[in-house]
């Protein structure tokens, strides 16, 4: 039989032999939890693809083709990433995020970026601990009604039944647009975008109301879009753009910089069918540098100094992409806030030297 | 009386041995193991809690119960108490707590007279009442809850808008809104006449004890139903009468885009509480069915033969056996239920999880949102095991 104190010490040498086994175990975990904002370039590229939270499916902006594939305007910003980072712009794990799951999903690191119709607010930029890099759609929040219902403006709908999204700006610009103009509504809140659609559809409510793209693309995917009437009032501001985690800077400008390049590829005219003639003949010094030719803006940013052409091989310019996805679901670019900056509009990207 | 003598033996305490620090005395074991688990359970605990407030802050995500008096900013189509988007984010979750309860609530009454009702049936003589729901039970608990939700809410908003609004009766509207119900305007008469019900309840149960203490003693059944009838409609009554009868019938009426007035039901309300209580009614009818089942026939019999009427025999003799076998697992069901409304956010019900799931993505403080839901469903769960291991000590077969 053991004396008490021999157990106890054989105890104590396995707890030892535990803590030796277990601390490395656990410590670089810690480690890499601290680091993880820091280091997302690095994960992606050991990963060998990034993962971008999209949209669960919105016409125009993200959503699956017959085939499968996931296509849209936030969709080709999740490739213009992947290029920018591998060269390869399939290198993409889209991960569709719903209103209220999109945030908490960035945070946690299970997505990387989030291209996600996301407004550009002061307590997302700081509380939510998530930087935004850029803009890369103005928009603005509007209704949406059956024509049936000869209704002409946003401020007929006192007594309204109007269905919105919760966990959105959507939402909080509904209720302080309806008590800066004493309108009363009753509220459906349904989190899923295909059902609050459905419920609009089915009559629940009188009125949707969403960002104008985000009705545009709505619309646009009803069996007759005519029978549906955007109704003329903006009632806010609603820059969309991507999010990353904040404290890391260089992830971020990563980001930031890859949506500059597609405006710059516009302001030249460099297009995706035009971009490797353009590499073999354009001699204008901010074409040479965006193409990597002369300079080393690539490294700068950590990358490959073909990072842009990569980008505008597979996804084109912001016109192409904007015309490709946008324009198809009734979003007029003209003489509208994503016009480039030189037709009045505010796309403007600062100098790539 | 003959008094069994008590084995003085069975009285002396154990003898009292030193402990010695051995690993061959079983109680330094237990104190020893005890002491591992324990340091264990709190290590983890201690390690998860100081890497996560470490990580929130390496990524400056807020943290804290804050954010519980800002201005929420949501709307909420219904509420019990009084709501606007003004209200601060405890007042949101207030109102989603009180939605949960309103749910649950109505949910655990219907389903169990529900359950009941058609747990009965199964036992029938009657062959199509008891194919019928015999059908109704291996149908509904087989189809996924969620799926059922949907269907409901479906077929709610398959009907007509408000403009053609069924109208079976008047003031009484139904339509893709909702159930219109025409309702009272509520005054200070009629809530004093609820009260007054409310004692008469409570007066009406004592006689009842009373009666039945006196029918122990005697054997001579006393009715109460005079009482009864004198508490529960002709006082209450009288105190409405009392201050002035006030009666203003509030009607729906179409007005605008939708009705105005009245009582509302929703369809989202209904959606779930329908999905709710039919699934759950399911599993109830099974439960109710094995607990009559569960009694001998001998004592439905002996009962009978006692020439009690067949309502006598059900009340007297069967449930009370059959309640011994029924309320354990009712709790579960009960248990379920509150549980199972959280799938309202399916249907665009706004309960304690839409709101505080909406609260943690406009604050961004996940862990605080998940916590609050985490300790509202346990304090109702908690509640309800309580409520019915109470219940349930109490119609325990007691030895004698």
């Amino acid at each position: 039989m053991l004396a008490f104190g021999q157990i106890f010490s054989r105890a104590l040498r396995a707890l030892a032999l535990l803590g030796t086994v277990a601390l490395p175990a656990l410590a670089p975990g810690a480690a890499q939890a601290q680091q993880a904002p820091a280091n997302t370039l690095d994960a992606i590229r050991a990963r060998g693809a990034l993962v971008c939270g999209v949209n669960t499916g919105l016409a125009g902006f993200a959503q699956p083709d017959s085939q499968g594939v996931w296509r849209g305007f936030d969709i080709d910003y999740c490739r213009s990433v992947a290029a920018a980072i591998f060269g390869d712009a399939s290198k993409v794990r889209y991960v569709p995020t719903t209103a209220q799951s999109r945030f908490t999903a960035l945070q946690s690191g299970e997505v990387d970026v989030l291209f996600r119709n996301t407004t550009w607010t002061l307590s997302r930029d700081t509380s939510l601990g998530l930087d935004f890099p850029a803009v890369n759609f103005y928009d603005g929040q509007g209704f949406m009604v059956k024509k049936s219902a000869g209704v002409n403006s946003a401020l007929e709908l006192n007594g309204a039944t109007i269905c919105v999204q919760p966990g959105t700006t959507t939402e909080q610009n509904l209720t302080d647009w309806a008590r800066a103009n004493n309108i009363r509504f009753t509220p459906v809140v349904i989190e899923r975008l295909e059902e609050v659609v459905a419920a609009y559809v089915a009559g629940r409510c009188d009125a949707y109301t969403t960002d104008a793209s985000g009705l545009a693309a709505t619309r646009s995917a009803q069996p007759t879009p005519a029978d549906h009437v955007i109704l003329p009032e903006v009632i806010s501001k609603e820059p969309l753009g991507p999010a990353v985690r904040q404290g890391d800077a260089r992830f971020a400008d990563i980001v930031r910089w890859s949506h500059f390049a597609m405006l710059v590829a516009e302001e030249l005219n460099i297009t995706a069918a035009n971009a490797a003639q353009a590499l073999a003949s354009d001699q204008r010094p901010e074409a040479l540098r965006l193409l990597g030719k002369t300079g080393d803006l690539g490294k700068m940013l950590g990358l490959d100094n073909a990072w842009a052409l990569n980008i505008i091989k597979a996804v084109g310019n912001y016109g192409e992409v904007f015309a490709r996805h946008l324009t198809p679901i009734g979003l007029q670019r003209a003489r509208s806030p994503n016009a480039m900056y030189t037709q009045g509009g505010l796309q403007y990207a600062p100098p790539f030297r | 009386m003959s008094q069994t003598s008590i084995d003085p033996r069975s009285l002396r305490a154990p003898p009292r041995r030193p402990i010695r620090l051995s690993w061959s005395d079983e109680r330094v074991r237990g104190i020893f193991w005890q002491v591992v688990v324990v340091g264990i359970v709190v290590s983890i605990v201690w390690w998860l809690w100081s890497n996560t407030v470490h990580n929130l802050e390496v990524r400056r995500i807020a943290t804290g119960f804050g954010f519980l008096n800002r201005e929420a900013g949501l709307p909420i189509a219904e509420s019990i108490i009084d709501y606007n988007p003004t209200n601060t984010y405890l007042r949101a979750l207030v109102v989603g707590l009180l939605n949960t309860l309103k749910v649950a609530v109505v949910g655990i009454v219907l389903a169990t007279i529900f359950g009941t009702l058609i747990g009965i049936a199964r036992l029938s003589k009657n062959w199509v009442l008891r194919t019928l729901s015999a059908t109704y039970v291996e149908v509904i608990r087989d189809l996924p809850l969620l799926l059922q939700l949907l269907f409901w809410y479906a077929i709610l908003q398959g009907l007509p808008g408000p403009r053609q609004a069924l109208h079976p009766a008047e003031g009484v509207f139904l339509s893709n809104r909702g159930l219109k119900l025409p309702w009272i305007q509520w005054e200070g008469a009629h809530s004093l006449a609820l009260l007054v019900f409310v004692v008469g309840l409570v007066a009406t149960l004592l006689y009842r004890r009373q009666a039945l203490a006196k029918q122990m003693a005697d054997g001579v059944p006393r009715p109460i139903w005079h009482v009864a009838l004198l508490a529960l409609v002709a006082l209450p009554l009288a105190a409405w009468a009392a201050l002035g009868a006030p009666f203003t019938p509030d009607i729906p009426a179409l007005r605008g885009f939708n009705f105005q007035g009245g009582l509302t039901l929703s369809p989202e309300y209904f959606a779930l509480l329908a999905g709710l209580v039919m699934y759950t009614a399911g599993f109830i009818a099974e439960i109710v069915r094995a607990g009559i089942q569960a009694v001998p026939h001998g004592q439905r019999e002996a009962a009978q033969a006692l020439g009690l009427r067949p309502g006598k025999v059900l009340r007297l003799v069967v449930l009370p056996q059959a309640l011994r076998v029924i309320v354990p697992p009712m709790t579960s069901q009960y248990l379920n239920i509150t549980k199972n409304s959280s799938l309202a956010v399916a249907i665009g019900y706004q309960d304690i999880v839409s709101i505080a799931n909406t609260t943690l993505n406009q604050t961004g403080q996940a862990i605080e949102g998940i916590a609050i839901i985490m300790l509202v469903y346990l304090s109702i769960s908690l509640s309800i095991s309580g409520f019915m291991n109470w219940y349930n000590a109490r119609i325990a077969l007691v030895e004698r």
